[in-house]
């Protein structure tokens, strides 16, 4: 009887909720490279070899400059890494990637070799929505993995409602948006109708390469490059698909949450 | 042999020169594949390409039993041809497809309207069908949708809390995936491949490194085959898992439903564990795998996945126990096996309504023709079926997996560049989780890609939905759309 089975099941398991933030993060997978660090003062002079193997043209060099890498465009499918001849290049594991601006995703210069990680909303904004964010998600040409992995952070080992964030149905019920996908011209109505339907004050977070400059599809006629074309973006959420500790780590960053980890 | 000797014949995963693929003008074309569809043919594809200012219509037709796939072209035509979808309703869709994208009115279709309304109008503009009454309300769902979905309308006539009719507008994640194929391959269409439907990423990617393969007249090393087929069993545990979980939680069954919303995270972890990515990418490549699957690597993965398996054994028993779950699922959304037959029901859904079809079996490529596993099928076509069917699939790919762990082929994972035909048609099927992917790869002279057509299978199962529906409560909309669980993006491409 299924009745006396999940009670033993759940009496037998207890909480399958990880300890995290209060203890350590899950481990990323071990060829999950993390977040990419760029360090163009050790570019070969004249070596170009990362620019043509990116897919999304996340990498520039104009000529006289160093390497530049937009980690917003990044798929991390680590070609880049594997060219770079003097490890100019590398992937750091670090899981944490969410960013506040789009230019702090731009790396290589002295300063900027990692990504400048997000702050926390200030003042009112995070009384209002510090212990209790409701968000409505809005697919926009998204492929679906982006979907999946926010969607998990709903399930009993990621538990996103003991930070008090939930998804809801209506955009009247929420206080921001969160948005996945490369915003594709049949979406943009769409989007900009349910970002109107969220009172103010309202937020907005980026989940994923395609929200944040169209992925994959970067460029083409039938989208808009990402959700800034239609709203303002407070969060931007790197990966292809951010790993779910990664869209954790940027929603409670956002809400000040994590303390100084 | 029941099949045509007119149209080319070859097998799924080969190649064949452009011009030796028979022709015939319009309407003896129509005919040709009218009489292949006639004999137990299956439209696999059905597509134009541009020629001049006129467009030739190209078939790929599916002889599941005879493990063959028939290929033949029209003419170039330019204004319209007698539609197929009057005797044959499994080409309704393809034909809006092809008129929508090249102008070819198919004379006489019932219900000609656009598939993805690209040019300007949004998908959900314009007529839906109508049913008329005192009674009768509409009800309207959707771009957007409560949960974390991805966008679709959906137009319900209903009778009070019964509906009518369905009708399902799509398009609204058009990407324009194949526009940007043209002249490829490009540096970016790996990872296009890979986000056709990014829970299909193994899928998708296996199809197109297929199509590449076949056109340079070569194949993947045994060993990356190998590893091609554990990744595609991998994602079909995970989206399966899924599935029965939210099939629970629609029902508000919620055991099931929160330990299948783990386990589905264990599966897909062990698709991390072989690549990085929880949903596959950056591992298959054309040529082969990018990466190996080391022996201790192996060991490690089939020890988690006996335990993610031994969980889901538990989660499913207490489904199938309660009473409760059983009066929701039973006799809810059916598509008989008539109708899954006549409109080309592919996958899951086809196999939920009696139809032995599974590209695995039917027309094995790859590993799959060293290693078989049986196909499941239920009889019944509903929420049910769908549910069982894909739980029979979580234990045949257990077991499967389990087996192809202890026994990996030794060899190289990659092979060196490919070079495509010029002018040459390429066709690969491969049975994803939802059913049959089909790729199908035109070059030009230089190689490059003329044409290159997605089928996705929700291309083939949207309209099962729209027939579950009927005579339903609209209530259990939710329950019969999770029983189909189709992509969406893979639709709009």
């Amino acid at each position: 009887m299924f009745v006396f089975d999940t009670i033993l099941h759940r009496a037998k398991h207890g909480c399958q909720t990880m300890a995290y933030p209060h203890g350590p993060p899950p481990a990323l997978p071990e060829r999950h490279g993390g977040a990419l660090r760029v360090d163009a003062t050790k570019c070969a002079e004249g070596c170009n070899a990362c620019v043509p193997v990116c897919p999304t043209k996340a990498i520039i060099r104009e000529p006289g400059k160093t390497v530049a890498l937009d980690l917003g465009k990044c798929i991390f499918c680590a070609a880049c890494v594997e060219v770079c001849p003097t490890h100019a290049i590398t992937q750091t594991k670090d899981h944490r990637m969410a960013v506040r601006r789009r230019e702090d995703l731009i790396l290589g210069e002295p300063g900027a070799e990692e990504i400048r990680l997000a702050a926390a909303l200030d003042g009112k904004l995070k009384k209002l929505f510090g212990r209790s964010l409701r968000l409505r998600q809005v697919s926009a040409g998204g492929c679906s993995a982006c979907e999946a992995d926010t969607n998990v952070l709903g399930t009993i080992g990621w538990d996103l409602g003991r930070f008090g964030i939930q998804f809801v149905a209506s955009p009247r019920h929420a206080d921001g948006l969160l948005i996945t996908g490369a915003v594709s011209r049949n979406m943009e109505l769409a989007l900009k109708k349910t970002y109107a339907a969220v009172p103010a004050p309202k937020i907005v977070i980026a989940v994923g390469a395609c929200a944040i400059a169209g992925g994959p599809f970067i460029g083409h006629p039938q989208i808009l490059n990402g959700a800034t074309s239609v709203v303002p973006v407070d969060l931007f959420v790197p990966g292809c698909p951010p790993h779910p500790l990664t869209i954790l780590d940027g929603l409670l960053r956002l809400l000040d949450r994590l303390g100084q980890k | 042999m029941k099949v045509s000797r007119e149209f080319y014949l070859l097998s799924n995963g080969a190649s064949v020169p452009w011009a030796e693929i028979p022709e015939w003008p319009g309407e003896e074309f129509i005919a040709a594949t009218a009489a292949e569809l006639e004999r137990g043919g299956r439209l696999a594809a059905w597509f134009g390409v541009p020629e001049n200012a006129a467009t030739r219509l190209v078939a790929v037709i599916a002889f599941d039993a005879d493990n063959t796939l028939a290929v033949g072209r029209s003419a170039p035509l330019t204004k319209s041809y007698p539609s197929l979808t009057l005797h044959h309703p499994q080409a309704h869709l393809f034909e809006r497809e092809v008129w929508e994208q090249h102008g070819l009115v198919p004379a006489g279709h019932p219900w000609l309207k656009p598939v993805r309304r690209q040019n300007g109008d949004h998908p959900a503009v314009g007529n839906f069908f109508e049913v008329v009454g005192g009674e009768v309300h509409e009800v309207a769902v959707g771009p957007v949708h409560a949960g974390i979905i991805e966008p679709g309308h959906f137009r319900f006539q209903c009778n009070g809390e019964e509906v009518l009719h369905l009708e399902i507008a799509l398009g609204y994640q058009h990407r324009g995936v194949e526009e940007a194929l043209a002249g490829g391959p490009h540096r970016a269409t790996m990872s296009q491949m890979e986000t056709v439907a990014g829970d299909t990423t193994i899928g998708h990617a296996t199809a197109y490194a297929m199509t590449l393969e076949a056109l340079a007249g070569t194949e993947a090393p045994l060993r990356a085959q190998w590893l091609r087929a554990i990744a595609l069993e991998l994602e079909r545990l995970a989206n399966h898992t899924g599935d029965l979980g939210a099939l629970a939680g629609d029902v508000a069954f919620l055991p099931t439903a929160a330990a299948c919303g783990k386990i589905r995270g264990d599966f897909l972890n062990l698709s991390a564990l072989i690549c990085g990515n929880r949903f596959g990418r950056g591992l298959v490549r054309p040529g082969g795998c990018k990466l190996d699957l080391e022996p201790e690597r192996a060991a490690q993965l089939l020890a988690k996945l006996r335990v993610a398996l031994g969980e889901v054994n538990q989660a499913a028993e207490w489904l199938w126990d309660a009473n409760s779950v059983r009066a929701r699922f039973e006799l809810t959304g059916t598509v008989s096996h008539r109708q899954a037959n006549e409109i080309g029901l592919v996958g899951v859904a086809a196999r939920a309504s009696g139809l032995l079809r599974d590209v695995r079996f039917d027309h094995p490529a790859g590993w799959h023709r060293f290693a078989q596993m049986p196909v499941s099928t239920w009889p019944d076509g509903d929420v049910f079926a769908r549910a069982r069917v894909r739980w029979l699939e979580i234990q045949r790919s257990g077991k499967f997996l389990e087996e192809q762990l202890a026994t990996p082929p030794d060899g190289e994972i990659q092979d060196g560049g490919l070079t495509p035909a010029a002018d040459a048609l390429a066709v690969a099927l491969v049975e994803g989780w939802r059913g049959e992917i089909c790729h199908v790869a035109l070059t030009d002279g230089a190689g490059k890609f003329r044409r290159y057509k997605i089928i996705d299978p929700s291309f083939h199962n949207w309209a099962g939905l729209a027939l579950a529906l009927r005579r339903q409560a609209i209530s259990d909309f939710p329950l019969c759309n999770k029983s189909f669980n189709l992509s969406y993006c893979g639709f709009d491409l």
